[in-house]
Order: C-alpha cells, then structure tokens, then sequence
C-alpha cells in the first residue's frame, strides 16, 4: 500500500492582534496632547498679557498651600495653637490660601472675558470652574478645622444651610473629625485631579486665539 | 481681522492655537518665579500678620461667665423647645425642616445624627454624676414622670426664669410647681462649671472626635452668639465670610453671604435652603457658561478682551 500525499496546508495567515488595555492606555496617554505641546518653550504670538501670569501664579500658591498644609499635619490637629513654629505655618498656611483664592479669581475672570471655552475648551472652563468650587469647599472645611472660637461659630451657623437642602444628614459640620479628613484627604484628592485634567487640557488644546479671529494669521 | 460672523459661525471657526506663528515663552521659568513670588508674599504676611487663632469657648467658660443662660438653657432642653429640639433632620423628627419651594430637602435627607435634647444634652450627662443624693433622687422623680407632666415642669420653670431679674435662678418665686427642673437645672450648672461636661457629652469612643452634641447644646444658648455679633461674626453682620479680629477670613464666600442681608432672605424661615437654591442655581450657570445662549456670548458685548490682547490686535491691524 503506497502511502496517500495530501496536499500541503498553507499556513493561515496570521490574524492581528487586538490591541491589548496596555497598549490602549499609552496610546490614549501618548495622544492626548500634540506632541511638544506638554511642556512647550514657544506660545502663540497673542499670549502677551499680565493675565496669563495668573494661571500659573494660581498652581504656585496652590503648592504653598499643599506644603504648608502637609507641614500643618505632621503636628496634628492643635499643635499650632501652642508652637510658635506651630502657628508660623498656620499663617503661612492661610495667607496662601488667601493668596490662592485672590489669583485664581483673576484667572477665572480673565478666561471668561477671553470667552476661553471657544475651539472645544468647553471642558477645560468646567474642570476650571469646579476646581474653583472645590477650592470654596476645601478652604471652607479648613476653617471648621481651626479649633478655635471661629471654628466654633461657624460650624454651628454652616449647619443650617447644609441641614436645610439634606446634606448636612450626610456632612457632618460639627464634627471635626470628619471635617479634618474631608480637609486634608478627600477634598484635596478631588481638586488635585480637577487641577490635573484641567492643565492637560490646557495643554491639549493650546491658549485660546483672540475672539474674532477665524484663521492663524501669518 | 475678520468681519463679524453670527455666533454659531464664530464658534465653530475658532481656529486651531497650534497653527499660529510662536514667541519664545518660558513656562518653567515663569512657574519657579511665581512660586517663588507666593512663598514670599505668604511669608512675609505670616511674618507681619500672623494668623487668627482665638480660644475656643468651653463649656466650663460659658457656666462660668453666663450661668443664668447655662440654666435657661438646660431648661430649654427639659421643655423640649430649644433650638436643637424644634429643629428636625438631621437631628429628630420634632420639627418638619427647611424646604425649596414644595421640595422638604431637609426632611429627605432624614434624621442621621439622632440627638434626643433633653436625654442626650442634659440627663444623660447628670446620671454620670455619683455621690450627689439629691441630684439622683431629682432624676428618679424625672424619669418616673409622665412626657406632659415633665413638659409642665419645665416650661413653667423656663417662664418663671424668663420673668426673674436677669434670669437669675436665685430671684424665681419659689412657689411654682417646677417639680425636679431647678435641681436638675443647678447640678447641670455645676457640673459645667467642673469642666466635666465636655467629656460625657462628647463620643462615647475613647478615641472620640465627634463635637456635634456640645455644639448643639452650646449654640442653643445665647452666650456663643453674643460672643461672635461682638466680633462681627453675626449672620447679618456677613458673618460666614469674616474671621476674628481684623482678618480676612473668606471673602471668596461673599455672594453666598449677601444673600443673607437683603429681602426675601434677611426675614425667610426657610432662608437657608432659599439661598442654596439660587447659589445652586447661579453656580450651575457659572459652570454652563459655555452652552448657554446669551451667557457665552456676554465676553462680546462687553470688549474686555480688547484690553487683554490690545498689543496683538494693535500689531494686526499694524500689518495690514
């Protein structure tokens, strides 16, 4: 008996691979802004203005603010009340905030007038803004955590408002255990990452071009 | 410069900012001088100004400096009308709540923070008291008293000291029927004035944190409130957004606080939650600025932006 010959198999051609989660995720990151454009040394020609120094004065009080906050804690809750290094870093820790607040609402009005949503910001202007009314949040459960006879009053009068739409069923404000966590923790955690999206989109999309120009002009 | 084009042609034209000719800019460079602006900006006004740092006030503070309100307010608490027992969620059920229009938000958010006034702020901290025979026999006759009869008592003290010169205890005509009130009322007094007080009305965890019944209790007096309107911290002084002494306290809160001086909200019952609603509101506009019509196209109207990049439209106008 001869043996059969069956023709040979061609090999199948090789199916290409999905792109895997990793692969994905670099890509989106590798994407997400034009190249060059994270840390760029050039600007439009129009980005020359005093107001532009705000946003970046805004991120530089917000780091005083984090380390001075930091240095705040390692003391716990009432140490400054009794150290004079103690309350030299409160101070420092409130004039940033102060600071913080001042250059970022010169920021948050300089955009608007520039109506610096335009060209698909739109989501860059709501990071901003929320990032703004996290901030209010932050600052606002920092000074319920003072200890103090402010701390005191205040805590007893925000009550009521929180009370009167359910929230404060849910947000404690005469607690200042819970008060001192949201402050130092979770609130920071949201605006890091409001903060955070908001500049990659910054970078994302470049400054705003002047209102009523339709096209580059060389 | 283009003529002008109706919005939506406008919008949808905004060109590209990375198509534009470039200068040299220096973002790192521009970041390491405003930090080092702000560190010495916020340095120097620690330096100069320090910061507000006033004594909380204790609860031995307020028996010791305003004993007649220590005691109104324990009878309060008995009588079941302070504040903190007519309130409502979060807190009990005793009082319907704030509401926005037909919407009761405070009742919907429910009662999550229990606090019975008269148990938990006023005999639950005697009965930790031991070797006084006369307060315990004033509790006994307390807790073996029907809800009406220890209404009576009570409300009938709280009007007795209402009438007596300065509220004072001592000056009450001693021929009401009070029942246990004044003893319970007076052992309260002293044991604030030990300074034990704060201790039985705070958690009951050794590690406890949680003040919110000796706020409760302390703001339903009258003494922490006469010691903020005296530091212009009032409600109708802009309270929310001031600090003791000459601080600045947060003036970011200045919309949120306006509201609170001027009519409707000055004189509403339910201000609290109306000043919410339309803070809610204004803060959901700020947020949609972009897609609301008119809004978005505010910035147009008013030529700030002129000001802003007056050196490029000068230099394109230059050009042409």
């Amino acid at each position: 008996m001869t043996a059969s010959t069956r023709p040979p198999v061609p090999p199948a051609t090789p199916r290409p691979e999905p792109p895997s989660w990793t692969a994905r995720l670099r890509d989106r990151i590798a994407h997400t802004v034009p190249p060059g454009q994270a840390l760029p040394d050039r600007q439009p020609e129009y980005v020359a203005s005093w107001v532009y120094v705000f946003g970046v004065a805004t991120l530089a009080a917000l780091a005083v603010v984090l380390v001075s906050g930091a240095a705040l804690t390692v003391g716990g809750e009432t140490w400054w009340h009794t150290s004079s290094p103690g309350r030299f870093v409160n101070s420092v820790h409130l004039w940033s905030v102060e600071l913080f607040m001042a250059v970022m609402v010169i920021h948050l009005w300089g955009k608007f007038w520039m109506a610096a949503w335009r060209g698909g910001r739109t989501m860059t202007w709501v990071t901003g803004v929320l990032a703004f009314l996290g901030s209010i949040g932050t600052a606002f459960t920092g000074y319920l955590s003072q200890t103090n006879l402010d701390a005191q009053w205040i805590s007893t009068q925000a009550k009521d408002g929180l009370n009167a739409v359910g929230i404060g069923a849910y947000v404690n404000v005469l607690d200042p255990g819970q008060m001192l966590l949201w402050h130092v923790v979770l609130l920071p955690l949201v605006l890091g990452v409001l903060v955070v999206v908001h500049v990659v989109l910054v970078r994302r999309h470049g400054v705003v071009p002047p209102i009523d120009v339709e096209r580059p002009v060389r | 410069m283009s003529a002008p084009t109706s919005e939506r042609t406008r919008t949808s034209t905004t060109p590209d900012a990375h198509g534009f000719p470039t200068r040299r800019y220096d973002l790192v460079k521009e970041l390491v001088i405003a930090l080092a602006v702000m560190v010495v900006l916020a340095g120097g006004l620690a330096v100069a100004f320090s910061s507000p740092d006033e004594r909380p006030i204790s609860l031995r503070d307020w028996a010791v400096s305003a004993p007649a309100d220590v005691v109104a307010t324990a009878t309060s608490e008995l009588a079941g009308t302070s504040p903190s027992a007519t309130y409502g969620p979060p807190y009990n059920a005793d009082g319907g709540g704030q509401t926005l229009g037909p919407l009761p938000l405070q009742r919907w958010g429910g009662v999550r923070i229990p606090v019975d006034s008269a148990r938990d702020l006023v005999i639950t901290p005697l009965s930790r008291v031991t070797g006084d025979p006369a307060l315990t026999a004033a509790l006994d006759r307390w807790s073996a008293a029907t809800p009406e009869q220890r209404s009576a008592w009570a409300n009938a003290y709280a009007a007795a000291l209402g009438g007596a010169p300065g509220g004072d205890p001592a000056r009450v005509p001693a021929s009401g029927d009070y029942g246990p009130v004044p003893a319970l009322a007076e052992s309260f007094l002293t044991l604030a004035r030990t300074g034990g007080l704060e201790s039985v009305l705070g958690s009951p965890s050794f590690f406890g944190t949680d003040t919110t019944k000796s706020l409760l209790l302390l703001s339903d007096g009258s003494y922490l409130e006469d010691q903020a309107r005296a530091r212009s911290l009032g409600g109708d002084q802009w309270g929310m957004m001031n600090e003791t002494g000459n601080y600045p306290g947060q003036p970011w809160m200045w919309l949120y606080t306006f509201w609170y001086q001027v009519e409707p909200f000055a004189s509403s019952e339910n201000a609290d939650a109306l000043v919410w609603g339309l803070m809610m509101l204004l803060t959901l506009a700020l947020v949609l600025v972009p897609v609301v019509p008119g809004l978005r196209s505010v910035p147009r109207w008013i030529p700030v932006h002129r000001l802003i990049w007056r050196q490029w439209y000068r230099d394109q106008a230059s050009r042409r």
